[in-house]
């Protein structure tokens, strides 16, 4: 495959390269009030790409900016039909972890922390990681021994994940209530002191606008019709501003995965629910860990603004509806007050939902599909944001190679037919 | 919150019912091939749009019904008692 060869930059002269980012910087334009370059630039659709990504989340964007920075490949295009991580990527609670229940998991997703860990210097953007430990807590001797299970592969694996007791929580989290008169008292917990969260919208724009520099085109309100293929291969993309030849596609949708598989009949195995999430008015720091509960459906930290993010089960039927109900916010408010009681008199400041591609075995299916030249990066569930980085690397790495690399093996599409299924419904946040 | 209008017992809040799944979604015939079985178990059509689907009045009737449902609005173009409903429409994916 000769993708690395083109390389047909269109920036507009008046646009320059973007600034990198410094103090001084800051410092130079709050005295001399010049303006900041535009962090990406608007393209006319080309007639044709060496690679178009569908979907401008943080997995397509990451996937263009692995392509371009790990193997030179920048004849690429991200097409979104709305707005540059306005789907599950602008949508999420920000949670990144990576103790998971099965090895295959473990290792990926730690490989995914790895990389947040690096990329505020490797894209010069302040994407805001904040590594203050993650607590799932248990409230019944199933949980215990669930989060016995994980401790013990994650430490296998290398990762910082033990169980402690409630006593232990109390003293990480002063304001949880771990006395023993509660509905479901605290029992213990399963700590993962790299555990952390992120502010997401930052990796998008970090994404885009170094994907964007190396000569990546990210296309918004862009809308694919149809995909075009011949004799099992894809020759090209039909869109809302026009026509695109290309022999390689990579779905990165997420929620509406199953509309663009449906393009090429490729039958998914997915089910879409929508995940609903709700935020507080800010108050002052106080909760110094991510906190979550299985048993009581619930997890929640607070950002740096001093917002509550809470987040909880998705909703019990399939839907593309991005609606919230009242159902969630009773549920969640009555939940969280059996954990935190002081916060109480705290306001909801507003609440939305995102759209999860729940897979049966909650693993994601990546790689190759019958359809030559149709990859994909989809079934994540709810697992989506804390994977954007490794699966940005390993999806560009597939592409550029054409071979699929053994951080993912396990997640391909066959192994719904052959049997081989990942469960990793354990390592759910809340039993969905 | 949706309010879905139970054939039996009248509208009632979403939270008293059971998606059952996709309506028309058949088990294969107990000597199958294991792909087979596996792709019943796991392939749905996941549409987006309008969709006929089973629902369960767990905490009302225990009646399984028929309904027709577009996934983006939640909106019920009809519902009926298990199996009765209209015939095959334009739009829908059954």
């Amino acid at each position: 495959m000769a993708l690395g060869s083109s390389s047909a930059s269109a920036k507009k002269p008046t646009s320059g390269r973007p600034a990198r980012y410094s103090a001084f910087d800051i410092f130079k334009r709050g005295v001399t009030h010049e303006d900041w370059p535009r962090t990406f630039t608007q393209h006319d659709l080309k007639k044709s790409y060496d690679v178009v990504i569908i979907g401008a989340g943080v997995h397509g964007l990451a996937c263009a900016y692995y392509l371009a920075k790990n193997h030179g490949i920048t004849n690429v295009a991200v097409l979104d039909k709305a707005y540059m991580g306005g789907g599950g990527s602008g949508r999420n609670t920000a949670i990144i972890r990576s103790n998971y229940l099965t090895p295959e998991g473990v290792r990926f997703y730690d490989r995914s922390v790895k990389l947040y860990e690096g990329l505020a210097a490797d894209l010069n953007y302040n994407v805001m990681f904040s590594q203050r430990g993650h607590l799932t807590l248990a409230h019944n001797d199933a949980s215990m021994r669930t989060m016995a299970w994980r401790a013990e592969v994650n430490k296998l694996q290398g990762i910082n994940s033990s169980v402690i007791d409630a006593e232990e929580v109390g003293k990480i989290v002063p304001y949880l209530d771990v006395s023993k008169n509660t509905r479901y008292p605290i029992l213990g917990a399963l700590y993962h002191p790299p555990g952390g969260i992120i502010r997401h919208d930052a990796v998008n724009w970090g994404y885009a606008r170094g994907a964007d520099h190396m000569g990546v085109e990210i296309h918004q309100q862009t809308e694919v019709l149809s995909i075009e293929t011949k004799e099992g291969k894809v020759t090209g993309v039909n869109t809302s501003r026009g026509h695109i030849s290309t022999n390689m596609v990579v779905s990165a949708t997420a929620g509406w995965a199953s509309t663009i598989s449906d393009m090429v009949g490729v039958k998914m195995p997915l089910i879409t629910h929508p995940l609903q999430a709700a935020v507080t008015e800010p108050v002052k720091v106080f909760l110094p860990a991510v906190i979550v509960s299985g048993s009581l459906h619930v997890y929640v930290s607070q950002t740096d603004r001093g917002e509550l993010v809470f987040g909880a089960s998705v909703d019990p039927y399939p839907s593309y509806s991005m609606r919230g109900s009242l159902e969630f916010t009773e549920g969640l408010a009555t939940h969280i007050l059996e954990l935190i009681p002081s916060i109480g008199s705290l306001k909801l400041l507003r609440q939305w939902a995102g759209l999860c591609d729940m897979t049966p075995d909650y693993s994601p299916i990546m790689g190759f599909t019958p359809v030559e030249g149709f990859v994909v990066d989809v079934g994540w569930g709810t697992y989506g944001y804390k994977a954007g980085p490794v699966s940005g690397e390993t999806m560009a790495q597939l592409v550029a190679t054409g071979k699929t690399p053994e951080l993912i093996s396990a997640f391909s599409l066959d192994r719904f037919a052959d049997g081989r299924l990942v469960g990793e419904k354990g390592a759910a946040s809340v039993g969905h | 919150m949706i309010i879905i209008d139970c054939p039996h017992c009248g509208p009632r809040n979403s939270t008293e019912f059971r998606h059952a799944g996709e309506a028309g979604h058949k088990r294969p015939v107990a000597t199958t091939d294991p792909a087979e079985w596996r792709y019943y178990l796991y392939v749905h059509d996941n549409p987006m749009g309008w969709t006929r689907e089973t629902w369960f009045h767990g905490s009302g009737c225990r009646k399984f019904f028929s309904a027709e449902r577009n996934t983006v609005t939640n909106e019920f173009r009809w519902i009926a008692p298990f199996g009765q409903g209209p015939a095959h429409t334009e739009e829908s994916g059954a």
